[in-house]
């Protein structure tokens, strides 16, 4: 039975609902089929513009070290101070980047679709390569896992494994074919990090089957793959020649290399029941919750398996499994839901995040975000931020929460609202009794305030 | 750059949170049940931005030494055989005639690829085997050394000032931060108390989280001066002297800094002053009998440059010194082949040549302090790693 309350916090970033918020199963599958409102209404950074960016201000870099002990002193300044404003420039897009992702959590009406590509985002989880480049993972979120939510799984994956942030995150393109010509020429080798992290946490899974030859046969099958200024590349220098065996299946020949074989073994791979089961099963945890994620999760994989992976169907299992409509909340508010959830509930705008000055959004969401123990910029390894509650939920990460639920609202909205409303508009009916009683007895409003962000109804989805 | 976020790094698979979904909680109660690690103390300080080797522990018996690097050769602490140590860590000598210090010289991790210090760290960390980050091996080395002891309690291992990949893993440790405090009233201590009472996760997040700002006491007036390295050095050593006392046996932490491509006399003075600091807190704060059971081992991702480049630093290399202290050392000695300066001796013409694995010595620290078997650190803790003979680091 829909039940708007659990919708919020199941499938979106928690209340207050907005007008236009979904109000049965049908209409909140039916929203995914519209367009992508938010990625319109708060732009994210994109290849086209980082890539060269990047290039740009490595080169500059190269030649501030060049210069910086040459005798023409007008050179190296002109190389110093050219470096510094594309680094500067490359800050900016990464500020950028963070406060649309946020902006568009706290705006859309539309929470499964935000909550999917967050899912997607974090299975296909890459970190920027610097402090610099904060924008690099979001490139791949928006151009690789925007556009695929309800198609089928095959295209998901193609447009991740190939997008240039994850060849570079997964050293793909330092892989050489050993036996191509430049792999001849230079003595050097193949990389299997993204071969073995493909099968290990994008498709099949840890221990799913796969043996150590698959894992480097499909390495020598991605071979030539590669990125440039542009993004991706495809270089037949670097590809292994020959045909490869994956899985019991053969890709490519003889004939030149290219990416046909490459496309052809993820689209295989992507509807190999392994994938479904170990896919579905994550999605159903991560949504559910272990208990009803774990009950709900074979039906799920039936579907994928059916439909060869195609996400709409799959995404329409899920929310319309009895278990997606069973009471409970046994996963925890990563700390981006958190603040996202927070500032829903004091009313806050997607605009009013977008519009935010660089340094209060740094103080007040950026760094107590990393503080709670996720940094804007990726997760520390490829297999994302863990659903784990005991890994949130530390005295470190109480203690982040707790301050932050404290200290920052009053600063982000002025005056700040009445307690008795934020718990109403934060909770609605899931306040408990010992909150409501608490409430009231607090200090002040900010320390009321800060009881509801702290309180555990408000951090479990 | 600085990629090591104040909480990074994993604990478990999604799939397997999925199966155990609140069975890793951390609790008070579970220190006081089950096995222990002895008595024996352990700290581990990372030093992140590759620390020069070449300018803590300068070799001065080595002619080449002021023919490679003019500006940072110059007169240190002078120690025995020909060495000396950094100027800027003139208190340390002490501990060195006591025979409570100790180097390891031309020493590293197996990375030799891109001399990058993200990867460098994290294969420190991970302690494996290869020159490229082993995804397989998800949980660091100190990880791995606890999970060999089934039933530790969560706080014989704490990483202080920020998770750290060395310690991520299944195995119980707790995570804190001196400089973070949860000020807060008695009227809202109580009330947090109630509203987290029904949820234990919650509860004893917040119960903890409440008695150690308890027990760290009120703000030292050191730390409130802005940008006050030092100050934060020896908060972070105190902090971790007092776990130490208690019921913890493990520490780590980070110290940031050692990054010196520019000026590097100068740049280098804050960082090795806070690793003198940070050294004789966690002597005084431990106490003398202690302090005569602790190792405390300074490691870094890789060394430095041989030669110095055209601003007064030093550029990414490979080999570099481990430093050790405490009571438990027999110290008073540099560990380790010293390889040559000549270019025919240099790793890739540039580099100190490494003449040790640095997982060794922190092999025969783990099996001298706990006695934990050597085929267990030769296959999970350090996995392939072959020990050799021991090189008697500690007193017997």
């Amino acid at each position: 039975m829909f039940d708007p309350t659990l919708a919020a916090f199941r499938f979106g970033f928690g209340l207050p609902l907005p007008q236009e918020a979904p109000q049965s199963q049908a209409q909140m599958l039916a929203a995914l089929d519209q367009p992508d409102a938010m990625a319109q209404s708060f732009t994210g950074p994109t290849t086209a513009v980082l890539a060269p960016l990047r290039a740009e201000a490595q080169k500059a870099e190269r030649d501030t070290r060049r210069t910086r002990d040459s005798a023409n002193r007008a050179e190296a300044k002109a190389a110093a101070e050219l470096w510094r404003k594309l680094s500067r420039d490359l800050a900016k897009s990464g500020a950028q980047a963070a406060k649309s992702m946020l902006a568009r959590a706290v705006e859309t009406p539309d929470g499964l679709r935000e909550r999917l590509v967050w899912f997607w985002a974090n299975h296909f989880s890459t970190t920027a390569p610097d402090r610099r480049t904060l924008a690099v993972p979001m490139t791949l979120i928006d151009e690789a896992i925007r556009p695929h939510l309800t198609a089928p799984f095959a295209q998901m994956l193609t447009a991740a494994t190939l997008h240039p942030a994850m060849l570079d995150y997964l050293d793909q393109s330092r892989s050489i074919g050993p036996h191509s010509r430049r792999g001849s020429r230079n003595a050097k080798g193949l990389n299997e990090n993204l071969a073995r992290e493909l099968l290990e946490l994008h498709t099949m899974g840890a221990g799913s089957g796969y043996a150590q030859t698959d894992v480097q046969e499909l390495a020598e099958l991605l071979t030539g793959l590669t990125t440039g200024p542009g993004g991706m590349e495809f270089d037949p220098d670097r590809a292994e020649p020959g045909a490869e065996r994956v899985l019991g299946r053969t890709y490519g020949s003889d004939a030149p290399a290219d990416l046909g074989p490459i496309r052809a073994f993820l689209a295989d791979i992507a509807t190999r029941p392994e994938t479904a089961r170990f896919v579905t099963g994550k999605l159903a945890v991560h949504f559910l919750g272990p208990t009803l994620g774990t009950k709900a999760a074979p039906d799920l994989a039936r579907v994928w398996v059916a439909t060869g992976g195609n996400l709409k169907a799959v995404v329409t299992a899920l929310i319309q499994s009895p278990h997606a409509w069973t009471a409970g909340a046994e996963n925890i508010r990563r700390p981006a839901e958190f603040l996202v959830a927070a500032c829903r509930a004091l009313g806050l705008s997607g605009a009013q995040v977008a519009r935010m000055g660089d340094g209060p959004f740094q103080r007040l969401l950026l760094q107590p975000m990393e503080k709670m123990g996720q940094p804007f910029g990726g997760p520390p390894g490829p297999d994302g931020w863990t659903e784990d509650p005991a890994y949130w939920i530390t005295p470190q990460g109480m203690t982040t929460r707790i301050l932050w639920a404290t200290l920052v609202p009053g600063r982000l909205v002025q005056p700040l609202p009445d307690p008795a409303t934020v718990m109403a508009r934060a909770l609605g009916p899931r306040a408990s009794a010992a909150l409501i009683w608490a409430v009231p007895r607090a200090d002040s409003p900010r320390q009321a305030v800060g009881l509801i962000f702290a309180a555990p109804e408000f951090n479990r989805r | 750059m600085d990629r090591r976020h104040f909480l990074s790094g994993l604990t478990t698979l999604a799939c397997s949170a999925a199966a155990h979904p609140l069975t890793t909680t951390v609790t008070f109660a579970a220190d006081d049940s089950g096995q222990t690690l002895g008595e024996h103390r352990l700290v581990v300080i990372i030093l992140r931005g590759a620390l020069d080797g070449l300018d803590l522990l300068r070799p001065r018996f080595d002619p080449d030494l002021t023919r490679w690097r003019p500006d940072l050769a110059g007169r240190g602490v002078s120690l025995s055989d020909g060495y000396d140590l950094n100027p800027n860590l003139a208190a340390l000598p002490d501990l060195w005639h006591r025979q409570e210090l100790a180097f390891v010289q031309a020493t590293s991790t197996p990375y030799r690829q891109a001399r990058s210090h993200f990867v460098g760290q994290d294969i420190l960390e991970a302690g494996s085997g290869l020159d490229v980050p082993d995804l397989a091996l998800r949980d660091g080395w100190l990880n791995r050394f606890l999970q060999a002891f089934p039933g530790l309690g969560s706080e014989t291992a704490y990483a202080i000032g920020g998770q750290m990949a060395l310690m991520q893993g299944p195995a119980p440790v707790r995570n804190w931060s001196p400089g973070l405090r949860l000020d807060v009233s008695a009227s809202l201590q109580r009330l947090l108390d109630h509203v987290a009472h029904d949820d234990p996760l919650f509860r004893e997040a917040t119960t903890t989280a409440l008695t150690l700002t308890k027990d760290l006491g009120p703000l030292r007036m050191a730390e409130r001066e802005a940008g006050n390295e030092v100050a934060a050095a020896i908060n972070l050593a105190d902090f971790a002297a007092g776990r130490l006392r208690g019921a913890s046996r493990i520490a780590a932490f980070s110290l940031a800094g050692w990054d010196t491509h520019r000026g590097q006399a100068a740049a280098i003075r804050a960082p090795m002053r806070q690793l003198e600091q940070m050294i004789l807190r966690l002597k005084t704060g431990l106490g003398a009998e202690i302090w005569g059971k602790t190792v405390v081992m300074a490691i870094t991702e890789f060394g430095r440059m041989v030669q110095q480049n055209g601003s007064g630093g030093t550029d990414h290399g490979t080999g570099g010194t481990a430093l050790l202290a405490g009571g438990a050392l027999r110290g008073g000695k540099v560990f380790g082949p010293w390889p040559g300066l000549s270019e025919a001796d240099l790793y890739d013409r540039r580099d100190l040549m490494p003449t040790s694995d640095v997982r060794l010595w922190a092999a025969w620290a783990l099996r001298g302090l706990y006695g934990i078997d050597r085929g267990v650190i030769e296959s999970k803790v350090f996995p392939g790693l072959e020990m050799g003979t021991d090189p008697g680091l500690l007193r017997g």
